[in-house]
């Protein structure tokens, strides 16, 4: 790899590199997402690599190991370009059969397509599966197409021609022009609009200026910025280094969650070969501009993903906010003038730059433009990332792309925007989703996490878990949310033990107003929403732990009894075999039945009973 | 104890200090834990408060002062783990390795962690032992990889 010092080496790179390319006959990706990891997609790609190199025909095969492609449930993915097959829960074993039979003779090989439960068909191409089908994968998308730790590839499929074009086709202004007439808000939940952050931090002067790219992804249930990162970094970069051309930026960094070490790896490599390709540091493109990027590291801190916090541990504090009068664009780190977006948000710009605000602000509703990816999980069929138009449905999400409930039990809820958001009851799923909509219902859009939950998820057990998921990651810094969410937890706790009264939930919600009113960050201000919104939609349930003493879902286990249905047990003794306190009892073939003073209520038996014959309640 | 790894971890790093969070990662990540000399020499020679470094030690939780087990074993308590069943898997380790979030076992074998999302969210519940990932965890299952290191560890007389 030569140094690109002009828009025409650039383009010279990408020409041989599709020249390159052109010699293969068939590409084999094989997904290496960290879904994908967990199902053992490494030892695939590896078997891939063993057969494919003992062949001769191996020189007309390209192997690629890429980023997530989404359907996580479903891995190990594998997919066959040209003809675009897509095979599922591929196995070691299945290697030699893929390359003797599919990309040797062209033929299918019907067990490892996607089984569509709807028609019961089975279906050959990604395309026309339901989950991608109502998809708009325009920033995820690439991530199937390259490799993430190769900067070839993402030349190759016109990667860094948005930078170029910012470079010697716009003004600085003109960039920032556009980005706000696209309408493009920031992907970590809060919408702010893009182009206008970026206008103010152009206007506030300095020598040095801070561009930032948060990928502190701390919310539980999302992972979307890991999967970008992870799969498609080159994307990333390139956004904000037209970010850092438009405000005049002068030194970037990406700050990423300690947990997520491949996303800082890929990231790592990615801004070592742009460097080494002249399109990071001095004189980017050949050009008078200048600017380098290096990673921060998190430490395992939730309360980092807000800004100023995140500011504190980039410059070695500890991480507590402080208040925002004084806006980051005028003093952010090191008290420069600091930009500040989400991955997502950076990964958006070069799709804006290349193909014009118009186009992007066509997608989407009249506030909330583009698309935005979401990580759909929880008890729904097919779960994974999916990245859709704003202003589709809930139920869209849900039921189409999502396949619908996932174990015969009704779905009742959507938890959106992490613990700072709500959940959104069944009889709403057919809002649109944008920035607006799901404020107005006392959620929010936050960074994309989609939790489904079904008759089997008690609200009560809910809200409690992220009143003490916000109180173990409050920093401490001020009074409302250090105290106020201690005691929230406290009331939770009692309500889902039984032991509280009916004066419990008057109590509750003035707490929470007071915490929403009087904290000092975001952290604080949002972490009532998960139990206000629980309340609105859902107050039977907690009135049924309260003067009911009972647990609707049968999730919180002081309420709950287990039992077993003397009719149905078939006396198998595999409840008594998996018991962890013996607390089962009765005779092989013979109906058994549990003890209650021993049972520690764990479920251990529900989960291996065949036949159903265990119940709770 | 030579500290040798800690004076080129902060040479790599150019002792600046907004590579504060990446210095100690990689001082644990040889040490297993953050020794207390190692964080004299980091103050020192970033020329910080040894009280501050101190702080950014203790408030973050991935740091460790006190040395960790050779295995690593996480679970995973985010939303989409959480309403999965992923406290049943947390019960059934803590039973296993009779420790607490957080705590080592005597012999120095495993470390317990209980984390708030590893972002592996689509196959919940999941669990992270030594690198790698097991997703759609129950509690007999997760029983399961603990027998499995420890088979191992019997067949490798002890060395693992």
């Amino acid at each position: 790899m030569n140094k690109i010092n002009s828009v025409s080496d650039l383009k010279r790179w990408k020409k041989d590199i599709g020249k390159k390319q052109k010699q293969f006959k068939t590409i084999v990706s094989v997904c290496g997402g960290t879904g994908c990891h967990a199902y053992g997609c490494k030892k695939v790609r590896d078997q891939f690599a063993k057969v494919i190199k003992k062949d001769k025909v191996g020189k007309k095969i390209r192997l690629r190991f890429t980023g997530c492609r989404g359907l996580c449930e479903r891995g190990p993915i594998v997919t066959i370009q040209p003809q675009g097959i897509f095979y599922q829960r591929v196995q070691e074993k299945d290697v030699p059969l893929i390359l003797s039979e599919t990309v040797k003779k062209g033929k299918i090989l019907s067990h490892l397509l996607y089984d569509d439960s709807v028609t019961k068909r089975k279906v050959t191409s990604e395309k026309k599966i339901p989950f991608y089908k109502a998809q708009n994968r325009l920033v995820l998308g690439n991530n199937g197409l390259i490799e993430p730790t190769s900067i070839e590839d993402y030349i190759g499929i016109g990667g860094y021609s948005a930078l170029s074009k910012a470079l010697f086709h716009m003004r600085p202004e003109q960039i920032v022009d556009e980005v706000k007439a696209s309408g493009l808000r920031g992907r970590g939940g809060a919408g702010f609009p893009t182009g206008k952050k970026w206008e103010d931090c152009r206007k506030t002067s300095g020598d040095t200026k801070y561009i930032i790219c948060n990928c502190d992804e701390g919310d539980p249930g999302a992972y979307m910025d890991r999967s970008l990162l992870e799969g498609n970094p080159h994307s990333v970069i390139e956004g904000m280094i037209i970010g850092a051309y438009a405000i005049e930026g002068t030194h970037g960094y990406i700050y990423v969650r300690h947990e997520y070490p491949l996303a800082c790896k890929n990231a790592e490599t990615a801004i070592k070969q742009a460097r080494k390709a002249g399109l990071l540091g001095k004189n980017v493109l050949g050009s008078d501009f200048s600017f380098d990027v290096e990673i921060a590291k998190g430490g395992g801190a939730f309360v980092c993903g807000e800004s100023t916090a995140l500011i504190a541990s980039i410059e070695g504090r500890v991480g507590e906010p402080r208040s925002k009068q004084i806006h980051l664009v005028e003093q952010g780190l090191l008290g420069k003038p600091t930009n500040l977006n989400n991955v997502e948000t950076w990964a958006n710009v070069p799709l804006i730059i290349n193909k014009g605000s118009k186009w992007f602000s066509s997608i989407g509703t009249e506030k909330s433009k583009g698309t935005k990816i979401f990580s759909l999980v929880g008890k729904v069929k097919n779960t994974g990332l999916v990245e859709v138009p704003m202003g589709i449905t809930l139920k869209e999400i849900i039921f189409d792309i999502g396949g619908g409930q996932q174990d015969g039990r009704k779905i009742k809820a959507v938890q959106t925007g992490g613990p700072s958001g709500g959940c959104i009851p069944a009889s709403l799923f057919d809002l649109p989703v944008d920035f607006d909509s799901l404020t107005d219902v006392g959620s929010m859009m936050g960074s994309g996490g989609m939790i489904v939950m079904d008759e089997g998820t008690c609200m009560v057990d809910v809200a409690k878990y992220f009143v003490h998921f916000l109180q173990e990651e409050s920093c401490g810094k001020c009074l409302p949310c250090r105290e106020g969410l201690k005691r929230m937890g406290e009331i939770l706790d009692r309500i889902t033990e039984g032991k509280a009264d009916g004066e419990s939930l008057a109590l509750l919600e003035e707490l929470a107003e007071v915490v929403k009113d009087t904290s000092l960050c975001g952290l604080g201000k949002t972490a009532p929403n998960p139990v206000l919104s629980a309340l609105g939609y859902f107050r039977p349930e907690f009135e049924a732990h309260i003067y009911q003493k009972r647990c609707p879902a049968a999730v919180c286990t002081p309420l709950i009894q287990y039992s077993i249905s003397e009719n149905d047990c078939i006396g198998c003794g595999a409840c008594a075999k998996v018991c962890p306190t013996q607390a089962i009892k009765g005779e092989k073939k013979q109906s058994h039945f549990i003890l209650a003073e021993l049972c520690s209520k764990c479920g251990s038996c529900m989960d291996v009973c065949k036949v159903g014959a265990v119940m709770v309640q | 104890m030579n500290f040798e790894q800690v004076e080129k971890i902060i040479d790599r790093h150019q002792e600046k200090r907004t590579a504060l969070i990446s210095i100690l990662h990689e001082i644990q990540d040889h040490y297993n834990h953050l020794p207390e000399k190692a964080l004299r020499k980091v103050a020192s020679r970033l020329k910080m408060d040894l009280n501050d470094v101190y702080g950014v030690a203790t408030f973050y939780k991935s740091f460790s002062l006190l040395p960790k087990g050779k295995h690593s074993v996480t679970v995973c308590l985010g939303t989409a783990c959480h309403v999965r069943g992923g406290q049943k898997i947390l019960k059934e380790l803590k039973k296993q390795l009779n420790i607490e979030p957080g705590q080592t076992t005597p012999d120095k074998e495993y470390s317990l962690n209980a984390v708030n999302c590893l972002g592996v969210c689509a196959i919940g519940p999941v669990m992270f032992v030594d690198g790698k990932f097991y997703g759609e965890m129950n509690p007999l299952k997760a029983r399961k990889v603990l027998e499995t290191i420890n088979n191992n560890k019997r067949k490798s007389g002890g060395k693992s």
